[in-house]
């Protein structure tokens, strides 16, 4: 199912939260309603990591992961890593890597198969994302836009991506990521899809601005009505050892 | 580019997203939401005007363009179109792309207008949408007609316009320059009177600008006085009525001057005998005997105000019997003259005595022996003028000729209609004019049409009518070798038409 919530006013809830298959963070400093949000929705599956990223908030768009790793930029203080590296289960792999382009949300959208970057990301890079996510990584554009990290989004099931994006480039899209992909807006027309939502395989957070239109688009996508945390279990079952009793 | 390059591109196909508040599919936009919802969501023609009052005279029919201007406009016209639209307020938050009037009753007092206007919507859609405009006229009369309402003789400033000669032919002049220049369109009255024409205007600047007016074509002195008619101690106001007298000087065409001997000096010894050519703001003189000229302005006219000799109408017809050249062609000022010396002799006289003058004239050039003239008859005349006392050793020429006469050939022409017609401003006449008073007035009207007939230089400056009535007699045209001067038709003004309904087209002018 997919919830609406908002953080302090904002809509853009995928700016100050990620959410993987493994793992959620949540903005640290934030009204307790968001987190609790989040807590509610995720407790008893998945750890849920209130953090900051360099010191700031916006965390959903510095860091990119899957539940094979996180990627934080070098912005990220010795102590947050540290923090990072405690709470998250240990098969997770948090790597801090030196790139220009510290917006690292923005710059790679993934799932727990493939990513797709940003093109002009260090080859460096893009081979540290391939070891630590353990995914197959494409340099593409969406609908022209070159931050693929912002404009779309897709979980192991389904994927939205910028309204204009064409047909032809929807069929590539979805040939290199293996799911199935819709063109679609989230918060009452916004294009930016991954500052909106954030999404895992069975679940799916928007911004409170959301319409039922949209939502029912997001949840068809995402394949989210027949998803249940327990339906995905067994198969998460490894890697969720600890919090799983 | 890239195809220009040759290199291959994928074609791209525009997809469809759902509508993210309805749920239709639709091509993907700015706002991502079908024209319908945005159009529920946003109004753009928020905080736009949908009810103005405007004001309406009805007497003059006339809309009042805030603060005090008041403009002409029909009903579905284009001018009231523009005006309705200019008076909505914040109608540069948005563009606007189309206006057109909805149908209301005339005597509705309401005029709706339906607006299309466009504007931009949520991260950069445009959305237009149209809405109506009513307009309620409110009746309120100008402030013209509330003073014509109220006293139509209420008048602030009067221009009195005289010049102290005999006939009125320069104030038929004037009247066609006057209304060729629309130099009077705002007089409230105008009126003739003994020597002038007196104008009224409401407002003094109104008076200012038509005293320049004046002049600016002929030589004038005036002045200006004031009287006060109320005064309102505590807020500072008083409230006048203004005079302004304007003398034009009693020089005409045609007229024969003797110069007093320091001007006949100073202009370089001309004359003393001398004629006027012409008179605009400046007065051109011309010696007869040596074809000398010189122009005087208003200003050095006034500072010596010389009368005439002879005027006009103390014209006398004369033979000419015998007429030889002396000099080669002279242009001035647009006219040629020749000397020459001439024999000539009364037409009173002829075949009576055999009383002949030697005389020298300046028209050699247009008098052929066998010609009459009109010329003045010094030999005749009794005069009593100072200033030709003053010259000493003064060589008084027995005549001296103004102009060819066409006295003969009019005599043929008499009666018919005239292929062209004149303007008349609209002036109050006294009543009490005697009959000899208006028979004078008529003939010295006819007069001023002959000249300018005679004058192209004259007809330049008014604006002369195709009169429909006049059917050109083939008969006339075709027995006449030598043919009276007369107005060519390519000068006259065909389209427009001289009726009643002009005062409603000069009130549109304004």
């Amino acid at each position: 199912m997919a919830t609406r919530l908002q953080f302090e006013n904002s809509c853009e809830i995928g700016v100050f939260s990620k959410l993987t298959n493994a793992y959620c963070l949540v903005a640290i400093g934030g009204s307790e309603n968001f987190y609790s949000t989040f807590e509610t929705e995720l407790a008893d599956v998945i750890p849920v990591v209130k953090t900051s990223i360099g010191g700031t908030r916006i965390i959903g768009r510095l860091c990119a992961g899957n539940k094979n790793g996180l990627l934080v930029p070098h912005t990220t203080t010795d102590q947050e890593l540290q923090h990072l590296r405690n709470s998250l289960p240990d098969q997770v792999v948090v790597q801090r890597i030196e790139e220009k382009l510290s917006a690292l949300g923005n710059c790679i959208a993934c799932n727990d198969h493939v990513a797709l970057t940003h093109t002009d990301l260090d080859r460096e890079t893009e081979e540290i994302v391939a070891d630590v996510l353990g995914v197959e990584v494409f340099r593409q554009t969406i609908a022209g836009n070159i931050l693929v990290g912002s404009f779309c989004t897709f979980s192991n099931r389904g994927g939205l991506v910028h309204p204009h994006t064409s047909i032809e480039d929807l069929d590539e899209l979805s040939t290199l990521l293996q799911v199935p992909l819709v063109a679609g807006t989230v918060n009452r027309g916004s294009e930016v899809i991954a500052a909106g939502m954030t999404v895992n395989d069975w679940t799916a957070f928007c911004g409170s601005d959301t319409t039922a239109t949209e939502l029912s688009v997001i949840e068809s996508v995402f394949k989210l009505r027949e998803a249940q945390p327990s339906s995905i279990v067994d198969e998460m079952r490894k890697s969720l050892v600890d919090t799983y009793v | 580019m890239a195809e220009e390059a040759g290199m291959f591109t994928v074609p791209q196909t525009i997809g469809s997203v759902l509508c993210c508040k309805c749920g239709v599919p639709m091509e993907p936009n700015a706002a991502n939401m079908c024209v319908k919802c945005l159009r529920s969501e946003v109004d753009i023609t928020e905080g736009l005007q949908k009810n103005v009052i405007i004001l309406h005279c009805p007497e003059c029919d006339n809309y009042l363009q805030p603060p005090r201007t008041w403009i002409k406009a029909q009903l579905e016209s284009k001018e009231l179109l523009t005006f309705c639209v200019k008076r909505l307020k914040n109608l540069n938050k948005v563009r606007l792309v189309h206006a057109e009037f909805v149908w209301t009753e005339p005597h509705s007092k309401r005029i709706k207008i339906r607006l299309r206007v466009q504007k931009e919507v949520l991260n950069g859609a445009i959305l237009e949408q149209a809405y109506i405009v009513e307009y309620v006229q409110q009746e309120n009369m100008c402030e013209s007609c509330t003073r014509v309402q109220a006293n139509p003789d209420q008048w602030v400033a009067a221009v009195q316009l005289r010049q102290h000669v005999s006939h009125r032919r320069t104030f038929f002049y004037l009247e066609q320059l006057i209304l060729k220049h629309d130099a009077a369109v705002r007089a409230i009255k105008i009126k003739q009177m003994d020597q002038g024409i007196d104008f009224f205007f409401s407002n003094r600047s109104h008076a200012v600008k038509f005293v320049e007016f004046v002049g600016k074509v002929a030589p004038i002195r005036s002045r200006h006085d004031k009287q006060l008619v109320s005064h309102d101690s505590k807020s500072n106001n008083y409230n006048y009525k203004y005079t302004f007298s304007v003398e034009i000087s009693p020089i005409c065409r045609e007229d024969l001057i003797c110069l007093p001997p320091k001007l006949a000096s100073s202009l370089g010894n001309i004359g003393p005998l001398v004629i006027c050519t012409k008179v605009t703001n400046a007065i051109a003189l011309l010696d007869p005997f040596t074809l000398r000229h010189c122009f005087l302005d208003a200003d050095q006219y006034w500072r010596v105000s010389f009368k005439s000799l002879l005027t006009s109408r103390q014209l006398v017809e004369y033979i000419i019997l015998d007429l030889e050249p002396i000099s080669s062609e002279v242009n001035i000022g647009g006219s040629k003259y020749v000397l020459a010396d001439c024999q000539v002799a009364r037409v009173s006289d002829f075949g009576k005595n055999d009383t002949i003058f030697n005389i020298r004239t300046h028209l050699g050039y247009l008098l052929r022996p066998g010609d009459y003239a009109l010329g003045y008859d010094l030999y005749g005349a009794n005069s009593n003028d100072i200033e030709l006392d003053k010259h000493k050793r003064l060589n008084i020429p027995e005549a001296i000729l103004m102009k060819k006469s066409y006295e003969e050939k009019r005599h043929r022409k008499r009666g018919k209609a005239r292929p062209y017609k004149l303007r008349s401003l609209n002036m109050e006449v006294d009543e009490s004019q005697s009959r000899a008073d208006q028979e004078k007035m008529s003939s010295e009207y006819e007069q001023f049409l002959r000249d300018l007939e005679e004058n192209p230089e004259m007809r330049f400056n008014i604006s002369l009518y195709r009169n429909k009535e006049y059917q050109p007699s083939e008969v006339a045209s075709m027995t006449d070798g030598e043919d009276l001067p007369s107005v060519p038709l390519e000068e006259l003004l065909a389209d427009l038409e001289i009726s009643d309904e002009e005062d409603g087209d000069e009130s549109m002018r304004e």
